[in-house]
């Protein structure tokens, strides 16, 4: 028996804005940071749309895509590092949206941009075990980059959801590692609004040592190596990170191009790796592999090794799809993005 | 007062060494200079350390002791002494050193400079960095380093008709040089293009034409000169030490394109080594800036003031031109961990001396000349450098 992904829906919001806009903003060249960092747009949530709002949609569009009970749904899992709430879940309202509550459990997960991930492993133990018939793990951020900072040309918005269960499994995932270390490159203190970075130090000693150490297990544990596989997808907090990673572990440019988002949208961070693999089967045939690590500050790596089943056939895939979304894109300037974002600071109302 | 000479030279790589401490770092620097100078702790007789800010990189005070410590000398009780002079500190300690044995109190000393500069954000550093130009007149205003340098390259292009061009020479000539240097921190040579296309700092100077922050050690060992034959065929004789200071701020300065505190420092450095500039062959210059190298070339006498841009793009200050400039890669492109610098060039003067540079050698060198700023020039260190043969 093995555990894997039974549906998945995504969610990206409408609006973007483009790093020329930033930069002129702030006085620098917008146009060559976006280059830097290989990132023509980024998501920008509309104001209404936060990581509740994302997670509902993304959960809902994986459910119209089968048709199990939701109530067999046991266990709803958000994770993301920017829940409305720092106290109250944010599961708990996907889990009435979708109308799974109330015999079930629910949390929130945080690990920076890898919640996700833990959220699909967590899944997969309680599916396994048969506590659950199934449970879904789903990565969502409306994320945060101070303005002017580096991370406000990437810092974007979006989320994926996955069910995960044994039965009618569209894409099993025979292994999954992870590797993990106290590693301080990013992080938000507790009432802090905007999160703090190591500047470099995020990419050699965090991104790159444990997206590739993770990867390396993770062919050592499924007995692979990169041309075995259809589709590779890793973290994208921009456009260079996981091309050189994919890149340094063999793949080829053909593998990698159908989950890296990152270069319309920017980094979604918790919502980041599921989208990409959201894109990937949105197109996958059966007998597809997929090789999956997802990074999250702090440190850690979460690697899948996926198999695309006969059962995709059987998944309503033709509703919008990602490229859809993707593609379904308003511009908005930086003083409509600001205030999307609040940025602005608003009278207060009345006591 | 006895003459004194270099018999032992150690350091380390420059960069983001992301895995290595500060104290890693020191002993690393210092054992390979023990090793070089193959004398024992016990004819060790003291300790100096040039370090501008461990209390504010990495929250440690009192580096002297820290670095006897770990070098292995605590039980041998040696005085321990950590000299700060901002950018020059470690080319304080290394005259302080000097004196130490020329007065005949000691007869062996390791000079140590180390700064481990990114354990801190790029913000911070900036601030710390900044501390040692004029907080109540300067930095609370928010003046950054390459404000103030900025300022000066500006008064220089008015004055004398420097270009950006020109000042974008130093960094090719130096991201050159370091392409030589095994132990530089960019080992990578750029185009006059990379420099002028950069993201700017402070107009006129762009982020090539600013040093990194950098991790890093250098160490010597100073014996006293009739007692060097003992160590090493090579000695080589500090024959001249110049230490100058200048108002601390840039704007109380007499001349925003001349640094007296170098005119004075080399003055001073030159007259005891009985030598001219010409006589130099191969000098480390600080650079933290473009335009700092060109205000060093000219007042240290090298080339005519105002001429400094032109001499750079004509090549007379690259490798084995007129005289050779910073063939180490500079603070530019070697690195600039600030309280390693001082040491740091020395080393690399010793290695020319004694021919030992491998691909940046300059040929036929036996007069050396060091170069190091405190702040924005309110301390200057000059040291004259022969072989002792």
């Amino acid at each position: 028996m093995k555990a894997g992904i039974v549906t998945y829906g995504g969610y990206i919001p409408r609006y973007r804005i483009h790093p020329k806009d930033i930069g002129a903003v702030w006085g620098s060249d917008g146009e060559a940071m976006g280059r830097a960092l290989g990132i023509r747009a980024k998501s920008v949530p509309g104001p209404d749309e936060d990581v509740i709002t994302i997670s509902v949609e993304a959960a809902r569009a994986a459910m119209a895509k089968v048709d199990i009970d939701p109530t067999d749904v046991g266990a709803i899992y958000v994770g993301s590092e920017s829940h409305p709430y720092a106290v109250k879940p944010t599961a708990t309202v996907v889990a009435e949206a979708i109308g799974a509550a109330p015999v079930m459990t629910a949390a929130d997960f945080e690990f920076a941009c890898k919640a996700g991930t833990a959220a699909i492993q967590t899944c997969m133990g309680l599916t396994l075990s048969k506590m659950w018939r199934y449970g879904m793990a789903i990565g969502s951020d409306t994320s945060q980059g101070a303005p002017g900072d580096a991370l406000e040309y990437s810092a974007s918005a979006g989320g994926a959801a996955m069910v995960i269960g044994t039965e009618s499994v569209v894409a099993e995932i025979p292994h999954t590692v992870s590797y993990t270390t106290d590693t301080p490159d990013f992080w938000r203190r507790e009432g802090q609004r905007y999160p703090s970075h190591g500047g470099r130090f995020t990419g050699e000693p965090a991104y790159f040592k444990h997206v590739l150490s993770c990867a390396q297990l993770l062919f050592k544990r499924a007995g692979s190596k990169a041309e075995d596989y259809d589709y590779a997808v890793f973290h994208q907090p921009n456009g260079k990170f996981p091309v050189r990673a994919g890149k340094q572990l063999g793949f080829k440019d053909a593998q990698l191009d159908a989950g890296l988002l990152v270069r319309d949208i920017g980094n979604t961070y918790s919502g980041a790796i599921l989208l990409g693999l959201c894109a990937i089967l949105d197109e996958a045939d059966p007998g597809d592999r997929i090789f999956a690590v997802g990074y999250g500050s702090g440190a850690g790596s979460d690697g899948f090794d996926l198999l695309v089943t006969d059962a995709i056939k059987r998944l309503r895939r033709d509703g919008r799809s990602i490229a859809d979304m993707v593609k379904d894109a308003r511009s908005v300037d930086y003083a409509t993005y600001a205030k999307y974002r609040g940025k602005i600071l608003l009278r207060e109302a009345p006591a | 007062m006895r003459d004194v000479a270099i018999i032992g030279v150690g350091e380390t790589e420059f960069g983001e060494l992301w895995d290595r401490s500060f104290r890693d770092l020191g002993i690393e620097a210092g054992l390979k200079a023990i090793q070089d100078a193959k004398v024992t702790a016990e004819e060790i007789d003291a300790v100096y350390v040039g370090n501008m800010s461990a209390g504010k990189f990495i929250d440690q005070e009192h580096v002297s002791a820290l670095v006897a410590d770990y070098a292995g000398l605590a039980d041998m009780h040696l005085p321990a002494v950590r000299v700060e002079g901002g950018g020059a500190c470690g080319a304080v300690a290394l005259l302080q050193a000097r004196m130490a044995i020329a007065s005949g109190r000691h007869d062996i000393v390791v000079v140590g400079g180390a700064e481990k500069m990114t354990d801190v954000g790029d913000v911070q550093a900036a601030e710390i960095l900044a501390g040692t130009a004029d907080q109540e007149w300067e930095s609370v205003f928010g003046a950054t380093f390459a404000g103030l340098f900025a300022m000066m390259a500006r008064r220089h292009m008015h004055e004398y008709g420097t270009t950006r061009e020109q000042l974008a020479a130093v960094a090719v000539k130096n991201h050159r040089h370091g392409a030589l240097n095994p132990n530089a921190q960019f080992r990578r040579e750029i185009t006059l293009e990379t420099v002028l296309q950069a993201p700017m700092v402070a107009e006129p100077l762009g982020l090539f034409d600013c040093a990194p922050l950098s991790d890093g050690a250098a160490a010597v060992v100073l014996c006293a000169m009739e007692k060097a034959r003992r160590y090493t065929d090579t000695p080589i004789r500090i024959a001249g030490s110049g230490q100058a200071s200048d108002f601390l701020a840039l704007h109380d300065r007499r001349d925003l394109t001349t640094m007296d505190a170098t005119i004075a420092a080399r003055t001073r450095a030159l007259k005891e080594a009985k030598v001219e500039p010409r006589d130099i062959q191969v000098a480390e210059v600080h650079d933290n800036f473009t335009i700092t190298e060109i205000l060093a070339i000219e007042d240290l006498g090298f080339v005519e003031k105002g001429k400094g841009g032109p001499a750079t793009v004509e090549g007379l200050t690259a490798l084995n031109g007129k005289i050779s400039v910073n063939t180490s890669g500079g603070l530019k492109a070697r690195g600039q961990p600030v309280g390693a610098t001082g040491v740091a060039q020395a080393v690399e003067i010793v290695q020319q001396l004694r021919g030992e540079a491998g691909k940046r050698q300059v040929a036929g060198a036996t007069r050396g000349l060091t170069h190091t700023l405190g702040g924005t020039g309110a301390t200057a260190v000059v040291h004259v450098y022969q072989r002792g043969d």
